[in-house]
């Protein structure tokens, strides 16, 4: 199975590269462009008898490495 | 006393601490490599700074899985002195022995100069002897982050350890670096043996590198 995993700054944390990002995109004639955040996206193969185990092993990897909860969130969506 | 450096793939800090550690404390640390998984008996365990595992997925989250890193954990709830410098105190955090997190410099820019700190709590194994002091910082990502209830718990339970301040000791906007709420530039556990930093005392701990004020964090050690 594919695991596809986006983990995002929480809402109160700052996220300086994403304004600088918003005002590059401005820059560049996208005027209507008003909040960026950067986040990040991993994405893993693993083996596993359904949809929802998996999804169960990758929100532990997520709260035990992938993310930092202090200041990041996370979604996981699991593929065939 | 006997002391300990860990060493992983990537710190760039391990002698420089080591050689503060001989010269102030008086003890030749053993250098501890990060696969090894035990420290039976140790005064102190000091993290490094550097880039272990060139930061990949966050600044010492790589390093926080190392084998040793148990066994720093198991010596730190025992109360074993720990101290982490710059990304050792990255490490330090994404171990969960220290709350928190440290995050992007607000500028997003490496900063590398002389800053000037103030001791918050000098009633602890690591600051009885500090002052205001000057020593460099050298870092991309020492943004101190935590939300409000973290911070109100932090602030109630005398955890922070050192702020950013100006040369008269003036805690403000001006003397903050890279952002971090209310200046902090080094945390406590709850227990007070586990310090976490990312100004570089060892860096500014004799004569011939311009200043010594880093010098006061070992020799509050020895007291």
């Amino acid at each position: 199975m594919l695991a596809k995993i986006h983990i995002t700054l929480k809402k109160d944390v700052l996220d300086p590269q994403g304004s600088v990002i918003a005002n590059s995109l401005k820059s560049l004639g996208f005027d209507n462009v008003n909040d960026v955040r950067q986040g990040k996206f991993i994405e893993l193969k693993i083996n596993s008898n359904s949809k929802e185990e998996a999804k169960k092993q990758c929100n532990d990897m997520c709260e035990k490495l992938l993310a930092n909860l202090v200041i990041e969130d996370y979604s996981v969506e699991i593929e065939n | 006393m006997k002391t300990h450096v860990i060493v992983f793939p990537g710190s760039n800090c391990d002698r420089d601490v080591a050689v503060a550690i001989q010269n102030i404390i008086g003890s030749s640390p053993d250098m501890v490599w990060h696969k090894d998984s035990t420290i039976k008996q140790s005064d102190l365990i000091v993290v490094p700074g550097g880039f272990s595992y060139g930061d990949y997925l966050r600044c010492g989250a790589m390093a926080s899985t190392s084998p040793i890193m148990k066994s720093v954990i198991e010596n730190a709830n025992k109360g074993v002195p720990v101290m982490g410098i710059c990304n050792g105190f990255q490490i330090l955090i994404e171990s969960g022995l220290l709350q928190g997190a440290l995050i992007r410099n607000s500028s997003l820019s490496f900063i590398c100069r002389d800053i000037i700190i103030k001791p918050t709590n000098t009633k602890t194994i690591f600051t009885n002897k500090s002052k205001i002091s000057k020593m460099p910082i050298a870092h991309n990502e020492g943004n101190y982050f935590a939300n409000s209830n973290q911070i109100k718990e932090i602030e109630d339970n005398d955890q922070i350890a050192f702020q950013y301040c100006d040369e008269n000791g003036d805690i403000n906007a001006h003397s903050n670096p890279n952002g971090s709420i209310n200046n902090i530039a080094g945390v406590f556990n709850k227990s007070k043996n586990v310090l976490g930093m990312m100004p570089h005392p060892e860096r500014a701990a004799e004569s011939i590198h311009g200043c010594d004020d880093g010098r006061n964090i070992f020799e509050s050690l020895l007291s």
